[in-house]
């Protein structure tokens, strides 16, 4: 679109709203700029690096196979052989937990993928087309927002049936609405900015204007309540699966080896507490890293 | 107030609708046929017929939903599968367990959540601030379960002060609604801060300094005041939350509420009972919801309703 990148920086759209093209992108080089200076943001962003390279080099890292028994060294407390001691079968504990972070961090970014495609063009087509369009989604919201989230989730699990897939589908579908409120409310805001104007003057399609112009510019605000997201998915996940409705034993799922170990808390407290700590510190990390991207990319947010 | 009352109550009418629809619609969705799911596989051909029948599965959906919602209007919420008992009564004595848990929690989550957050903006951008804030997202950040365990293990099994699980005693509501407040404290602790940020920056409270009231009095007489009205519209969403967490709470700490009624329900297949769980809890939650508005506007004057 010739129209949305006149290069000049003389037009004072507020950051966040500039249209698509170059500046948009400076908007996020900026915020990258600011996200790069920001002490809390680059913990939280070392923390997940940590967790996230521990679960792709898993069978590179794991000095025991995650799901293999040594009935002779259960329970073990954390020693040389077995850095964080064993489980009740005698299974190493870190080398559940690398294993662990593949499925428990990947309900978390699948889950919010999830929720991002399915509430972004909801939320754009309320916003931009209004009237009836805007109110039956914004109905649809309503009435999804009235069940308390994690319970949404429990209903649906209900419904499916446990197991990963599902818990997948159900974080994911528990959080449309609240990523479709948000981009609704961007787009009412941005709809009658000129070069929206501008781009249907010169006979863009509703498609294109909202593919090229709206989209770009509802992002930031999206990206931010993803990444905040990310660790509320996570514990969602982890907590479905504590309840045995997730992802199922012997499956080295973190939420899965909390529960399994309840049962020997006062004999043998590692094997709870442990991958509760891996689940608490990663989702710090995605804590840190989100209050730290609203803070560069989205000041108004603040 | 009262047209905007009745406007609210009106707008109520199509999400609780919505609801009772998709609650409905659950016993449909699962795959398979409804009345085999309900029979949970067994009985011969003939049995599953004759259920369905009696239950009126056999009647076209727009039908059975009237029937639904008709039988929901008189407190009807249909009968166990596993005990066979009436699921609203079944419901009805596990809430006050659930409703009590939640009230203990939602105490703990204010008093701790604007005590720490009042103690952050009144050190703003020192130590102080930057440690209660580290508290608060760890506490978003916990999962419940395993803080849960960590307390059992702490204050029950090495300290001995309180029972690890049960409602036997009154010191039984301490540990679950410790957990299960943590994390609304921290959301509390963070609005909290940035409320009472903006309002110390004001005039009227450079005022009252100026007059001479001391920064203890500036605090709670004036800026308190102002700057809780959104600390109490949060604290009313996340007393809706904590209905979703206690499902979890409740599991860890054997608390005999209506969350843990639910896990049970889902583990015996016993889908009217779920229905009948998360719909009072959706109901509740938009009661909930709709009086913490009214609430808004009595306590902020500047709020008008039109």
């Amino acid at each position: 679109m010739a129209f949305s990148t006149p290069g000049s920086a003389t037009v004072d759209a507020p950051a966040g709203r500039a249209p698509a093209g170059r500046r948009a992108r400076s908007h996020y080089a900026i915020g990258l700029r600011r996200l790069a200076r920001h002490r809390a943001a680059l913990a939280g962003a070392a923390i997940v690096a940590v967790f996230l390279l521990g679960a792709v080099l898993a069978p590179e890292l794991a000095a025991h196979d995650p799901t293999e028994a040594h009935l002779d060294f259960a329970l073990r407390p954390p020693t040389g052989a077995f850095l964080l001691g064993t489980d009740s079968y005698g299974r190493d504990i870190l080398s559940r937990l690398l294993f662990g972070g593949r499925i428990s961090l990947t309900i978390g970014v699948i889950a919010v993928a999830l929720s991002f495609c399915l509430g972004v063009p909801l939320g754009i087509l309320a916003g931009f087309y209004g009237g009836t369009v805007d109110h039956i989604v914004m109905r649809t919201v309503d009435v999804w927002l009235a069940f308390p989230g994690l319970l949404l989730a429990i209903g649906i699990v209900a419904v499916l049936g446990p197991g990963l897939q599902n818990v997948m589908l159900a974080i994911g579908i528990a959080g449309v609405p609240g990523v479709a409120r948000l981009v609704r409310g961007s787009v009412l805001s941005i709809r009658e900015e000129s070069y929206i104007e501008v781009g249907r003057a010169v006979g863009g399609s509703d498609a294109h204007i909202m593919r090229t112009h709206v989209l770009p510019n509802v992002l930031p605000p999206v990206i931010v309540l993803l990444t905040l997201r990310l660790g509320a998915a996570i514990l969602t996940g982890v907590g479905l699966s504590f309840l045995g409705l997730g992802v199922q034993p012997p499956a080295p799922e973190w939420g899965a080896m909390v529960a399994e170990g309840r049962a020997y808390l006062q004999r043998a407290w590692w094997v709870s507490t442990i991958p509760g700590a891996a689940i608490f510190l990663s989702v710090m990390g995605f804590n840190l890293l989100g209050d730290g991207l609203r803070d560069a990319l989205d000041p108004r947010l603040h | 107030m009262h047209r905007y009352l009745a406007q609210r109550l009106l707008q109520l009418v199509p999400v609780l609708l919505g609801v009772s629809i998709l609650v409905f619609l659950m016993i449909h969705l699962v795959p398979g046929d409804p009345a085999q799911v309900l029979l949970q596989d067994y009985g011969s051909s003939e049995q599953i017929a004759a259920f369905r029948h009696a239950l009126g599965l056999d009647r076209p959906l727009p039908v059975q939903y009237g029937t639904f919602v008709w039988r929901l209007l008189h407190g009807d919420l249909g009968r166990s599968i596993h005990s066979g008992r009436p699921v609203a009564a079944e419901i009805a004595a596990r809430l006050p367990y659930t409703l009590r848990l939640a009230a203990c929690a939602m105490a703990v989550a204010v008093a701790l959540g604007v005590a720490l957050g009042t103690l952050a903006a009144l050190h703003h951008r020192r130590f102080v601030d930057y440690g209660s804030m580290v508290v608060a997202l760890a506490g978003i950040s916990l999962p419940s379960f395993w803080f849960g365990l960590v307390l059992i293990l702490a204050f029950s099994y090495y300290l001995r002060w309180l029972p690890a699980a049960g409602a036997d005693s009154a010191a039984s509501i301490v540990l679950p609604g410790v957990t299960l407040g943590a994390e609304a404290a921290s959301i509390i602790a963070r609005l909290t801060r940035s409320s009472l940020l903006e309002i110390l920056h004001q005039e009227y409270i450079r005022t009252a300094r100026a007059k001479g009231a001391g920064a203890a009095r500036t605090i709670f007489r004036h800026a308190f005041k102002n700057a809780l009205i959104p600390v109490l519209s949060i604290a009313g969403l996340q007393f809706a939350g904590l209905l979703g967490g206690a499902v979890i709470i409740e599991t860890v700490f054997g608390w005999p509420g209506v969350g843990r009624l639910a896990i049970d329900a889902i583990f015996n297949r016993d889908l009217p009972m779920v229905q009948g769980v998360v719909l009072v809890a959706a109901v509740i939650f938009v009661v909930v919801n709709l009086m913490v508005d009214l609430l808004y506007g009595l306590l902020d004057p500047r709020i008008r309703y039109s």
